[in-house]
């Protein structure tokens, strides 16, 4: 196939837009919340689905609505840029406890005004005992909670928040339009027979189906009459005819089925818009849009109705839009997920159903938009084979080049069968898309809950050392002292029984909030668009997609690794030291004081404990915490020791250096993790599947994590996704590359994620993005999922923390996604500028 | 038959990985220890003693040099086939100088050769043209410095006269089957049109070499000297601004050659 490769110029309108869109920052309004609970008092008794639909439809029909300066696509959920909106539906309390900090906290701070804050207020008076987090709760069970609150495991995303997490059904409302699918759900309404034992809930499901999509299409004609309205009063002909064409586009789509590719690209829009406003799921993935938005550009292409630069505009707009969205996450999880981000992942290449190449000029006007709008959504990627097209791969390489952290890299060599495996058919798992950071999934059929929990794979192992009690409690299982340990595989049979606990407790937590979200938050609108919830009769939230599944990523694989490995080779190989030496060591964290700023941490977290139990604080109290936290009272004799302990370690073979024993090592140690996960079950009738990818989770969740027998000392980050751990992959891409692809990626087929670093001198010139791509590709031939890549030098991220001013707009790739590095917390930028540059002059 | 050559042994400093500005591809170097020439530039000073000697990088001390054999070796840039079939890619043979080691590079070479890796060399160009000859049947791409066309400037800057180079790159240019010339760009001693230009057209007489590659003198290599307990003779020198190698640039490309700036 021929493709139009010629570079499109970038419209003037484009930087237009994006700077409006960073104007100020961005804010929390409460008119959704308003808006819902008014809804929710007048529908008490009815069936949820029901209140469902009304609330979503009582929103739309009197949120506020605007049309920004120069946009072509509109629809925005709030009314200031890049603001959002507040879902009372999943919890409360977190906002209302930060309503002082939120503007000021280091990750992802919100605008929020004095008269937000006393509306909110009262809104959450209503909510008290009716939210999926209170739900959860009571299903959780007591063992699960306190494994949650020791931070062996965070499933906080989905605790808190909507789950979103879903690539719907674009193509049919881009052809049928809702009236299609509304003529859908009438005639299936027609069918159901009232003898049958779920008539009650079928019927009331399909009503809400109707009414959401009735709501939907109403919320449009409400921006075409807006359009209409400013173009009445435009003075400039150009805008004035762009708004009454807004104005014609949104009275005919999303009802009816897009005519055009500037038709498709606004129905495509609302769908996007609305299904993050009905819940506050994140990862709401547009998926393959090179291949459902084709045959419209075709078309008119075909018939000389667009030109190309026309088409890339629009498609620039559609990206800047996704940037307009936004999402106020609790302090800790902003943390987790730091970046403003909400990994609408979208996707371009790759096979068709059929097993061919599906690659086409949208798929590198895509490269374009991105290049040209360079902002972190959507979370852009690209699908590589065995049969990739070699200019659309160095397309790509020059992207990554420019070093957006875009695009991520995906092998469907690796992952068709790994959906296979999970019981896709062929044609499904080859028209797979990616959710999210790192997920795959087949559009429109599934339900994949995929970022379920954070598995920190270190906690267990802590737990081995301390009999399974962590703070003075006895919260995992007590395994035998190590110091009665004869063998290596005692000691990690230990592991593994630790770790199979924990995976149970896992489960329980997440079992509890889906059955959570179910009951309380079934999604009609988002239902409406993923089959086959129309032909069952029941939501996503209940298990109507074809395809359910429970995605909990463990992390921390390279210091498990690592880890085990030293102890094997330390103390049972060698015999140079005592497990019970081992555990002193962790316990004095290798004779290190702790770092200040985390000391300062730690003392707060104490003192605010001890205030909660009743204790008087006073200054002398702070600071005897301070001491005893940040003083290290080893003896000289004891911390000499540890040195030796530490430079033993060191000089052991590491994850990460293509060294075959611990890279098999490395191998069995994933499998603990994601073998016995499989056997568990979800309750919309789907299994559990792992995944290994972080995040960012592994820097604030690494504060909660002792010192590990890696080396690595208490409260740094651990080791990001399946990369090797910062600094210890010391001999270049290939090698690093190799360890991680002797992983089983296969297994953990909810997403690897591996993270690399180049110096921007990797990529110059025609033989340097050649090489890049000889390395995905050469990776990929290893069976590797996933790659990722920032390309900066250490003195930009450096001028950059010193200047943040500067670099407002500079992009980082962090852990699955984009993110502006100076809105990144201080800990996260200093793990980025630490990791290894994978440098070659 | 046992493979004896898998045993023969040779001395090396480092074996890097992912190299992808020495030679086609991504490529392993082998940087063998020992070399005939002195250059004031050298960004690998620890290259130059055929001894085993002691450096100190970022306050530690360690061995440069280690003795291994063709097997060690070999197994070790087999691990990057995957990215050498992707790339054309392969291992490069640099230094030092791999003329020095003329029995290591024999059996790396042709063992290589033999597993259909694509070899490459860096060399100075000062050995007994047999040794050449000996060795080409198993490279497939030479890459030749040319520092100097003027014999004394040459001598004064690497230690040796050009002329035994000079009648190399004749036999190479004849013999190889890819051959490129190189020229490390260094300021005070090669840096103007008219020394460049006289290289130019040196290579452009050899008939059979069409492309000339300016390596810009970098730093990079200069703490190794301290290490070392040598003096930089180089500290002065300022890296060659971009303009300065456009300018070079064109006058390898007004000689007729595909000319190209760094490897």
């Amino acid at each position: 196939m021929k493709f139009y490769t010629e570079k499109i110029a970038k419209s003037d309108r484009i930087p237009k837009l994006v700077s409006a869109l960073f104007e100020k920052m961005p804010q929390i309004e409460a008119d959704r919340a308003v808006l819902l609970t008014e809804s929710y008092k007048s529908t008490e008794g009815e069936p949820i689905i029901t209140r469902r639909a009304k609330a979503f439809e009582h929103i739309l029909r009197n949120i506020p609505i605007t049309i920004r300066d120069n946009e072509l696509v509109v629809g925005s959920a709030t009314k200031a840029p890049r603001s959002c909106q507040v879902f009372p539906e999943y919890s409360y309390e977190w906002l209302e406890a930060e309503f002082d900090t939120v503007a000021t906290r280091s990750a992802d701070p919100f605008y929020i005004s004095e008269e937000t804050k006393s509306v909110l207020h009262e809104v959450y008076k209503y909510w008290k005992g009716k939210t999926t987090r209170e739900l959860a709760d009571a299903y959780m069970s007591a063992e699960a909670k306190t494994a949650f609150e020791h931070s062996v495991f965070t499933p906080g995303n989905y605790y808190f928040n909507g789950v979103g997490h879903v690539t719907v059904d674009y193509p049919k409302v881009l052809s049928a339009g809702y009236s299609g699918i509304i003529s859908e759900a009438e005639e299936r309404l027609d069918k159901l027979s009232q003898g049958d034992p779920d008539y009650g809930e079928q019927y009331h499901f399909l009503t809400a189906v109707i009414i959401s999509c009735k709501a939907a299409v109403h919320y449009a004609k409400r921006y075409s009459v807006l359009a209409a309205e400013m173009a009445e009063k435009e003075s400039d002909a150009k805008r004035k005819q762009e708004l009454v064409e807004i104005s014609r586009i949104c009275a005919k789509v999303p009802e009816n089925g897009a005519g055009s590719f500037y038709e498709a690209c606004q129905s495509f829009w609302f769908v996007q818009m609305l299904l993050q406003t009905e819940s506050s799921g994140h990862s709401i993935s547009p998926g393959r849009f090179d291949q459902y938005m084709y045959p419209y550009l075709k078309k008119d292409l075909d018939a000389g109705k667009i030109t190309y630069e026309k088409a890339q505009e629009l498609i620039d707009c559609i990206w800047v839009k996704l940037n307009d969205l936004n999402k106020c996450r609790d302090a800790e999880s902003a943390e987790g997920f730091a970046g403003y981000s909400l990994f609408q992942n979208l996707i371009a290449g790759g096979q068709n159903k059929f097993g061919r190449d599906a690659t086409n000029d949208l798929s590198f006007m895509c490269i374009t938009a991105t290049e040209h709008v360079f902002l972190p959504q959507p979370s852009f990627s690209v699908r590589v084979w065995n049969g990739s097209p070699h200019e659309f791969l160095i397309r790509a390489a020059e992207l990554t080049a420019t070093g957006i952290g875009l695009p991520a890299y995906y092998n469907d060599e690796v992952i068709i069968p790994a959906l296979q495996n999970r019981g896709l058919t062929l044609e499904d798992a080859r028209d797979y898309n990616i959710i999210g950071c790192v997920e795959p999934q087949k559009a429109a059929k599934t339900d994949g809950w995929h970022d379920a929990a954070f598995f920190n794979m270190l906690r267990p192992l802590e737990m081995v050392f301390s009999e399974g009690v962590d703070k003075g409690e006895l919260i995992g299982r007590k395994t035998k002292p190590v110091s009665e340990m004869k063998t290596f595989d005692e000691f990690l049979s230990a592991y593994k029984e630790q770790m199979n606990y924990f995976i149970g407790l896992l489960v329980n937590a997440d079992n509890a909030i889906d059955r959570a979200h179910g009951e309380r938050c079934p999604l009609p609108f988002q239902s409406s668009m993923v089959d086959d919830c129309i032909a069952r009769g029941k939501s996503v939230q209940q298990g109507g997609a074809v395809y359910n599944f429970t995605g909990p990523q463990g992390f921390g694989i390279a210091n498990i690794a690592d880890g085990l490995y030293a102890i094997k080779k330390l103390v049972f190989d060698e015999k140079k030291y005592t497990l019970q030496y081992f555990k002193k060591a962790l316990e004095d964290n290798f004779g290190k004081p702790t770092d200040q700023k985390m000391a300062e941490k730690l003392t707060g977290k104490v003192v605010k404990a001890l205030a909660e139990n009743g204790r008087e604080i006073s200054e002398e109290l702070i600071r005897c915490v301070y001491d005893e936290i940040k003083t290290n009272k080893c003896s000289e004799s004891e911390r000499a020791g540890y040195e030796k302990l530490l430079a033993d370690i060191e000089s052991l073979d590491k994850y990460g250096n293509d060294v075959d024993e611990v890279d098999t090592f490395a191998r069995e140690m994933a499998y603990i993790y994601t073998k016995p996960l499989e056997n568990y079950r979800n309750p919309r009738g789907g299994i559990f599947q792992a995944g290994l990818y972080p995040v960012s989770a592994n820097v604030p969740l690494g504060e909660h994590t002792g010192a590990t027998p890696d080396g690595r000392l208490a409260f740094t980050p651990i080791a990001d996704g399946v990369s090797p751990a910062a600094g210890r992959d010391k001999k270049g891409p290939t090698a690093a590359a190799n360890s991680v692809s002797a992983l089983d990626h296969f297994i953990a087929s909810n997403g690897t994620l591996f993270n690399m670093k180049f110096h921007p001198s990797a990529l110059s010139g025609r033989s340097g993005l050649e090489s890049f791509v000889a390395l995905v590709r050469g990776y990929f031939d290893r069976k590797g999922s996933h790659m990722q890549f920032n390309v900066v030098s250490r003195e930009t991220l450096r001028d950059a923390q010193k200047h943040p001013e500067k670099y407002r707009s500079l992009v980082v790739r962090v852990a699955g996604y984009s993110a502006l590095f100076t809105t990144l917390s201080k800990g996260l930028q200093e793990d980025i500028i630490n990791r290894t540059e994978q440098q070659s002059f | 038959m046992e493979n004896s050559r898998l045993s023969v042994q040779g001395r090396i400093f480092n074996i890097q990985r992912y190299s992808i500005h020495d030679g086609p591809g991504i490529r392993t170097i082998v940087f063998l220890k020992g070399c005939p020439l002195r250059c004031r530039w050298c960004c690998n000073p620890e290259s130059q003693k055929y001894d085993t000697e002691t450096m100190v990088t970022a306050g530690k001390t360690e061995t440069v040099g280690r003795d291994v054999t063709v097997e060690d070796v070999i197994s070790e840039v087999e691990k990057d086939r995957v990215y050498y079939l992707r790339s054309g890619g392969g291992m490069t043979l640099s230094g030092g100088e791999f003329t020095v080691q003329p029995e290591f590079s024999l059996a790396l070479l042709s063992e290589a050769h033999d597993r259909a890796l694509n070899t490459a060399v860096e060399t100075c160009g000062f050995a007994a043209s047999e040794v050449f000859e000996k060795l080409l049947p198993y490279i497939d791409t030479v890459m030749l410095d040319i520092k100097h066309t003027d014999s004394e400037k040459h001598r004064l800057y690497t230690g040796r006269d050009n002329t035994v180079i000079k009648e190399n790159a004749v036999l190479l240019a004849k013999k190889a089957r890819k051959l490129i010339i190189r020229t490390p760009v260094i300021p005070t001693f090669n840096d103007t049109r008219e020394e460049i230009g006289k290289i130019a057209e040196f290579t452009a007489s050899l008939g059979t070499v069409s492309e000339l590659h300016l390596l810009p003198y970098h730093r990079i290599g200069s703490d190794k000297y301290a290490g070392l307990g040598r003096e930089y003779m180089m500290k002065d020198i300022k890296v060659p601004e971009k303009e300065k190698m456009e300018e070079l640039l064109s006058v390898v490309n007004a000689a007729g050659l595909k000319g190209q700036i760094g490897g």
